[in-house]
Parts: C-alpha cells; sequence; structure tokens
C-alpha cells in the first residue's frame, strides 16, 4: 500500500520524506475515483474563475427587467439565451455563477494561505521554544477558538467594511487556529528526533533547524489542514455574502445568489439552487481531496 | 477416554491484501479433564493464533479458520455458529491474557468486569453476584477483596490486575482455561506467584488448563504435557519430564538452551 | 478518598480559573472589536449631525473618556452582569439578549438532540461493518453533510418541504411544526461530525485489548459495544464536540437567518446591520461565554467519565 512507505520512512532523512509525502499522495489519489471526480470538479471551477469573461455568455451585472425571472433552458418557458435562467432582476444565472467562482476561489486560497502562514509560524514558535512563548500562544489559540470564525467575521466586516481584501485578511486570521495546534505537535515530537538533536550539538541555529529540517516535516499536516480549510473558508464567504455583510453587492458571489433566490423559492427554485449546488459540490470536493492527500500521507489516519 | 479438548488438523490463514499468511498449519492437540497443556514457542510461532482459535478471537477478517476441527467435550466448536460460541465463551471455557493492563476496561470498577459473566451466563443481577466475585477476588489472592472490587483497574498493580484477570475466568467455574502468555508482562518475582496461583486452582477444581508461554522456565513448573510450536506446526510434544531430560527435536533444544531464567539447580533436583 | 476528592477540587478550581482566564481574555477582545473601526460615532450618527449631537452621543456611550477608563467601566459592568444600554433597543443589552435567548437555547438543543438520535447509531453501525457497503453510504453522506453550509441546507429543505410538499412552514417561530426545519437545519452539521468521530474512535476501541476479553467472557457485538465500547469511544468525541460549539453557534446564526428565527443569531446580525455597538459587544461576548462555559463542563464531565482523570494533575 502507498502508506507503507512512509511510516518506513518517516524516522529517516528529511527531504526523502517530504518528496515521497507528495508523491505517494499523488499516487493514492489517482487511484481513488472520488478523488479523481472531485479533482476535475475543482478543475472546471478553476477554470471557469480563471476564464470568467470567456466563458459567460452575458455580462454578469446587466439587468433585463422585461426578461426577469426566466427559468432555464429544458422548461417550456425557458430559453437558450439563459441557460440556467435569470434572476429576479434579469441577470444571467449562469453567467454570474461563473463569476461568483472567482470569488470563492480568491478568498478561499488566499485566506487560507494567510491561515497557514500565521498558524505554521505560531506552531512551529510554540513548539520550538516551548516555555512561556507557547503557554501565551496556546491560550491565545483557546480565546480564538472561543469566537465562532463568522461571528469575528461578521463583526470586523460591519465596522471596517467589507472590501474584498477585508474578507480574504478576516477569515485568514480566524483560521490559523488548527495549523497552529497541529504544528506545534509535530514538532514537540520531531524536536526530540535524532536528526534535531543532532543538529542542535553541532551547533546549527535554531533559524536553521526551523526551516531546514522542522518545516519540510510538517508540510504534509499543512498540505491537508490548507485543503481543507479552502473549503471551510469557502463555505465562510458565501456565509457572509449571503447575511449581506461579505464582499461588495457589486459583485456577484454564490453567497448573495442564494440570499437573492431565498425570497423567490416558491416561484423561481433556479436562482438559489444553482449557486447552492456549486457551492456544495465545491466544498465536497476539496474535502475529498484533502482527505485523500491525509489518508496517503498520515499512515495513523488511514481508515478505508 | 475423549480428551476434553480436542484440536485436529487446524489450519488458520490470514488474508492481507493480496497475500495470505498461513499462521496455524495442521496443527492437533489434546488436554484431558484436569490436565495441564503448555505449548510453547517464539513469537510468531502461531501458538496464540491457536490459543485464540479456540473461542475464535483472532479478528476476521483478516482471520480465516481454513480446515480442521476443534472439539470440546464432543462439541465442535468451529461450527458452532456465534450464538453458541458465545454460550460457551466465559462459562465453560475462560480465557486470560497477556497484558492485564490493556485487557481490562479502564471505565469499569472489577468487580463488575467479574460479575459480567455471571449475568451473560446465569442472568444473576449485580447485586446477587457480588458475593461470588468477591470469592472469585479472594480465591484469586487478592488481599481485602470487597475494597478491591470497587475501584478501577488503574488504582490496581500489574499483579493485582492480572488476579482480577484469574477472578474473572474463574467465577464462573470454567472446565478449561485458556492462558495466553499470563505472565509475560509481569515483574519476575510477580511472575512465580501467578504461577503458583494457577497450579493451586487448578488442583483444587480439577480445571484443564492450556498454558501458551514462550519461557521454557514456566513449563516445568506447572505443565503435565508440553507441546512445541514452530512456524505454524508442532515440532515435538511430550510428557514435562522427557523433554527437560531428552528433547528430542533439535529446535526444542534451542529454545530451551535460550531460557537462561530456568534455574539448573531447580530441574536437576526434580530429575534426580 | 479524601485525597482524591481534594484532587478532583483542585484540578475543578484550575480549569475555572482557566476558563475564566480565557473568558477576560475574550471581553477584552470584543471590547477592542467594536472599537478597532476608528469612529464610532461617525456611523452611528448622521452625516449632518451637528458637533453638539456628536459630543452628546459620545457623552452618553461614554466614547469621550479615555480608551482606559471606558475599558475599566466596561470591565466593571461586566463584573455586574451590566453590559451597557442598547443603542436601537434603549434597554440594557442583558434583557435585550434574555428575550432572545431562549429561541436559541430551544433551536440548539433540540438540534443537538435530532443529531446525537442519529449520529450515534449511525457512528456505532459504521464502526461495526467497516469497509462494508453501509458503512461507505454511512461515510458519504458524512462527507456531504460536513460539505454542506447550513443555510444551503436550510433553502434546500424549505424547497423541499415548504415550496413542493408544503408539509411545514418555510419561517415562523411558536409551535412544533415551525420548530422542525430549523433545527434538522442546524442539526445537519453536527451529525456529520459527531458520526465520523464516533466511528473512527470506536474503530481504535473495537480493536483494543478489552474488547477482546468482553469476547471472551460471552458478550455478542452489539452489546459488546453497548456496555464496553461506546463510553471509551464517547471520550474523544465529547472534547471535540466541545471544541465544535463555535461551528455550532455560527451555523445557528445562519439558520435563524434563513427561517426568520427570533433569537440571538438574528439579533447579532441586526445589531451589526444597525451598528448597535453595546449590543454587537454583548452578544459577541456572549458567545464566547457559551463557548467557554460548554468546555469548561466538557473537562469537568471528564472526571466523571473517566476514573484515570481524577488522579491527575
Amino acid at each position: 500500500m502507498a502508506t507503507v512507505s512512509i511510516t518506513t520512512t518517516a524516522d529517516g532523512d528529511s527531504t526523502t520524506t517530504t518528496r515521497r509525502t507528495g508523491h505517494s499522495a499523488w499516487r493514492a489519489l489517482r487511484r481513488n475515483r472520488w478523488g479523481m471526480a472531485a479533482l476535475s470538479f475543482l478543475g472546471l471551477v478553476v477554470i471557469a474563475a480563471l476564464l470568467a469573461p470567456m466563458l459567460a455568455p452575458h455580462d454578469p451585472q446587466t439587468q433585463d427587467l422585461l426578461g426577469r425571472l426566466a427559468p432555464p433552458f429544458w422548461d417550456a418557458d425557458g430559453s437558450a439565451a439563459h441557460l440556467l435562467g435569470t434572476d429576479h432582476l434579469g441577470r444571467d444565472v449562469l453567467s454570474r455563477l461563473i463569476y461568483g467562482s472567482r470569488v470563492s476561489l480568491l478568498v478561499g486560497v488566499c485566506a487560507a494561505l494567510l491561515a497557514g502562514v500565521l498558524g505554521a509560524t505560531v506552531g512551529l514558535v510554540a513548539g520550538y521554544y516551548g516555555g512561556w512563548a507557547d503557554r501565551i500562544l496556546m491560550r491565545l489559540a483557546d480565546v480564538q477558538l472561543a469566537f465562532p470564525s463568522i461571528l469575528l467575521a461578521l463583526a470586523v466586516v460591519a465596522f471596517l467594511g467589507n472590501g474584498l481584501w477585508i474578507v480574504i485578511i478576516v477569515l485568514g486570521i480566524t483560521g490559523w487556529v488548527a495549523y497552529a495546534r497541529v504544528v506545534r505537535s509535530e514538532v514537540l515530537s520531531l524536536k526530540t528526533r535524532e536528526f534535531v538533536t543532532e543538529a542542535r550539538a553541532i551547533g546549527v541555529g535554531d533559524r536553521t533547524i526551523i526551516t531546514r529540517h522542522l518545516l519540510r516535516n510538517v508540510t504534509a499536516p499543512i498540505a491537508t489542514i490548507g485543503t481543507l480549510q479552502v473549503a471551510s473558508v469557502i463555505v465562510a464567504e458565501s456565509a457572509l455574502s449571503f447575511l449581506g455583510l461579505g464582499v461588495p453587492a457589486s459583485v456577484p458571489t454564490w453567497g448573495s445568489m442564494l440570499a437573492d433566490g431565498q425570497l423567490y423559492l416558491g416561484t423561481s427554485w433556479w436562482i438559489a439552487v444553482f449557486p447552492g449546488l456549486a457551492l456544495m459540490l465545491t466544498s465536497l470536493s476539496i474535502n475529498i481531496t484533502g482527505d485523500a492527500i491525509r489518508d496517503a500521507t498520515d499512515p495513523k489516519a488511514y481508515r478505508g | 477416554m475423549t480428551p476434553l479438548l480436542r484440536i485436529s488438523d487446524l489450519t488458520v490463514d490470514f488474508e492481507l491484501g493480496h497475500q495470505t499468511a498461513h499462521a496455524v498449519r495442521g496443527v492437533s492437540l489434546d488436554i484431558a479433564e484436569g490436565e495441564t497443556l503448555a505449548v510453547v514457542g517464539e513469537s510468531g510461532s502461531g501458538k496464540t493464533v491457536t490459543a485464540l482459535s479456540i473461542l475464535q478471537l483472532n479478528p476476521v477478517p483478516p482471520c480465516v479458520y481454513r480446515s480442521g476441527s476443534i472439539t470440546f467435550d464432543g462439541r465442535e466448536l468451529l461450527s458452532l455458529g456465534q450464538r453458541g460460541l458465545r454460550s460457551v465463551r466465559g462459562d465453560q471455557i475462560a480465557m486470560i491474557f497477556q497484558d492485564p493492563m490493556t485487557s481490562l476496561n479502564p471505565l469499569k470498577k472489577v468487580g463488575i468486569q467479574i460479575g459480567e459473566a455471571l449475568r451473560l451466563h446465569r442472568g444473576t443481577s449485580r447485586r446477587d453476584g457480588r458475593p461470588a466475585v468477591i470469592e472469585a477476588l479472594a480465591e484469586a489472592g487478592v488481599p481485602r477483596p470487597e475494597q478491591r472490587a470497587d475501584q478501577y483497574p488503574h488504582e490496581l498493580s500489574g499483579g493485582l490486575r492480572q488476579r482480577v484477570m484469574i477472578a474473572m475466568a474463574l467465577v464462573t467455574r470454567p472446565r478449561l482455561l485458556i492462558a495466553d502468555e499470563p505472565t509475560t508482562a509481569l515483574d519476575v518475582t510477580v511472575q512465580a506467584q501467578i504461577l503458583e496461583l494457577l497450579v493451586d486452582l487448578q488442583q483444587r477444581h480439577h480445571m484443564a488448563i492450556l498454558l501458551i508461554t514462550h519461557d521454557f522456565g514456566v513449563v516445568a513448573d506447572v505443565a503435565d504435557r508440553v507441546t512445541v510450536m514452530k512456524s505454524g506446526e508442532v515440532v515435538e510434544e511430550s510428557d514435562v519430564g522427557p523433554i527437560f531430560a531428552a528433547p528430542g527435536h533439535d529446535y526444542t533444544r534451542r529454545l530451551h538452551a535460550a531460557t537462561p531464567r530456568l534455574a539448573p539447580a531447580a530441574t536437576t533436583e526434580v530429575d534426580g | 478518598m479524601t485525597d482524591r476528592r481534594r484532587a478532583v477540587l483542585r484540578s475543578a478550581g484550575s480549569k475555572t480559573l482557566s476558563a475564566l482566564i480565557v473568558l477576560y481574555l475574550a471581553a477584552t477582545v470584543a471590547f477592542l472589536l467594536v472599537r478597532i473601526s476608528g469612529d464610532p460615532l461617525a456611523m452611528l450618527l448622521p452625516p449632518d449631525a451637528t458637533q453638539e449631537q456628536s459630543d452628546e452621543m459620545a457623552a452618553t456611550l461614554g466614547l469621550d473618556q479615555p480608551l482606559i477608563v471606558q475599558y475599566l467601566d466596561y470591565l466593571g459592568g461586566l463584573v455586574r452582569l451590566d453590559l451597557g444600554d442598547s443603542i436601537f433597543y434603549g434597554e440594557p443589552v442583558s434583557s435585550v439578549i434574555a428575550d432572545r435567548l431562549p429561541a436559541t437555547a430551544l433551536l440548539a438543543v433540540t438540534a443537538m438532540a435530532i443529531a446525537l438520535l442519529i449520529a450515534v447509531p449511525a457512528g456505532i453501525f459504521s464502526a461495526m461493518h467497516r469497509g462494508k457497503a453501509g458503512d461507505k453510504g454511512i461515510i458519504t453522506v458524512i462527507l456531504i453533510g460536513q460539505s454542506t453550509p447550513a443555510f444551503w441546507v436550510g433553502i434546500l429543505l424549505v424547497l423541499i418541504f415548504a415550496v413542493q410538499l408544503q408539509v411545514l412552514p418555510a419561517a415562523g417561530y411558536g409551535s412544533v411544526q415551525n420548530l422542525v426545519l430549523p433545527a434538522v437545519t442546524l442539526a445537519v452539521y453536527s451529525v456529520a461530525v459527531i458520526a465520523r468521530l464516533l466511528r473512527s474512535s470506536l474503530i481504535d476501541v473495537l480493536s483494543s485489548d478489552y474488547m477482546r476479553t468482553a469476547t471472551a467472557k460471552g458478550y455478542g457485538p452489539t452489546r459488546a459495544v453497548l456496555s464496553h465500547g461506546l463510553r471509551n469511544a464517547s471520550l474523544p468525541v465529547i472534547t471535540v464536540v466541545g471544541l465544535e460549539t463555535g461551528s455550532l453557534l455560527g451555523g445557528a446564526i445562519l439558520t435563524e437567518q434563513v427561517f426568520g428565527w427570533p433569537g440571538l443569531g438574528r439579533l447579532t446580525v441586526e445589531a451589526i446591520s444597525n451598528r448597535d455597538l453595546p449590543l454587537v459587544q454583548g452578544t459577541i461576548l456572549l458567545f464566547a461565554a457559551i463557548f467557554v462555559v460548554i468546555n469548561l463542563v466538557v473537562d469537568l464531565s471528564y472526571s466523571a467519565l473517566d476514573p484515570r482523570v481524577r488522579l491527575e494533575k
């Protein structure tokens, strides 16, 4: 099995560990039918986001009050001009869906990266230096966990304004705890391993040990959490938009589409259902991919 | 006379993915009523798998009981079915395990864990079963059994925990006790006491014991007969006297020689 | 015995103390959060407000004081459970919150009950039939449940049960029918989390030596799990569920929004839209307090569930 190679190299040279980890993760993913389906769907979303102006049949913001609430094309009243119908202002649902993927991906990836950098730094420092630094940082993590991240994001966005970058920064800052906890516990166990104690004994500096030896060995868990975090950030962003407190209303997002659609559920289900499905499938695909990465890189987590 | 337990030509495989490990290959052995049979072998010799096969306690999957027969008191155990097996387990045949630290549920008082077999097999309520539980603890050599019964496993020493396991096995008065490396996880001084206890209980209750061990030193003091296993097969079987005087199989001789703790003086006394 | 009791008390005391520290830090964060926006007055007053109006507003809110004085006043108020007055409602924050608390408590408790009722049997079944078709089905459902945001679940349920089938109301408060959809919506995520954790924890427990001992004693698989496995497997689950309280509360905010449920979640969203600083501060603090208290209860209940913990620390 792909996991076996990890177990045997777990306490070996740090570079081979990392390389094999990535390699077998990919192999395990390729063998996993669901994993490949998920990855394909994500590929579609990425393409939609990158090529939105070329792919979208209409401008996502153009209103057409005469053609409002048009159903999807397969309905008797639908037309090929608006494949997935139009919303309450006559805007093309498919085009808004395609443009909506931009915000979701941008916020998801950027915020997860920011959280990863913050969390990994905190985890490395807390784990490596221990003592007071560790105690203060972990208490801070407790405090952070005590606030539902959506609530924190709501409050900050409400008081600082709702720019795209503010949303990214807020969601990034609220997501660091998961990384910090995992990296810290990994570092605590790595710290006592031979290659670290030896490096210390021959006078290698702390910074070199952290960046050369420790960081490399925690990339696998960071990658797993990071992937899963992208999904939860995307969901959180759409939640903010759904509540009307996310990115400015001039930008189409899946969350704001859902909020619009909720008001017309009785007559025009498609306004809410398509962005809802897009959101769910994206989040599901990311979670499946993340699980596959974890199964391939962490032998303990392998649970069939 | 038919033996109490007869294993004949037992073959057990472990199917791990595409590979099959033949853990037990055509093993046969008999235990008479009230007799102690020691099965000796290194780890990986198949002795524990054989022992666990009697009550079918090997994890399924990967374990497959391929062929052979295990009869207890004339009944075939391998084809007994789950319900039938359940009625034998912990009642007529009881078992104690290698590690008393992990074999007890950490969240339940030991007295309650001992009484469970009575509830399962006799329908005795917790309160009605209490005297029997205390008695079993006392018989297993646990001091102040009334107090100990209300303690949790982590409050007891390793030796006491194994005594609790023995009390748990004893409480239903089984006809056969399977002891899988019962002393391996214990301190040397405690080991001797536990073995002494087993011998004593056997004589008192006329109970048969199947003792699984890698330690020839244990065998001499306790067993009536010895079966030596290697790589899933029986390589030698004999009464306990001859096997010490003249081991027939080369492997037995080496196993024997590899047991430094066996006090030579004691053995010669027995022999002489 | 007395030694043990003393140890229990000491550890309970230190846990309570650290919960209080977290709570204090959370209060500080809430205080700072509503003040990082620079000038709250600018948001509260109409653009054409006079300097006089502005000063008056500042004085009523205590914003004319130095920050440290405001902070000490705020902490002093907290000790007396005085969270100030809501600007929008003109009532004490504590009484506005108290009005809305029962609705959220009802929603959250019902959702938790539904979640446990579904997740515990599902997790047990899945663990006991690991790798078989039923297990795979449950894992798939869990994964979908975990990936689906609460507001989308709610909209979907409204579409199916209120719009299409017309058997349950889409919104409203006061009757059992009104409770069903919001509670199920909120339960979905918790079902997924609890079932997944219980499954993996029980899989570990099932391969433990004491489960083998139970089988050797004559227990059947289901009875062995119920009397020996479940309590052991639930220990790690309880910890994580405590930590997931934040997600549950976040889900409650969204669920209340979808169904027009008059609870704390909607109150919070309203307060934020109204720039009702004291009320925002109060609700944020309350959510943090709920989280801290629940996790303290989890910590303390550990010693009731696990006798080994009593002697540690």
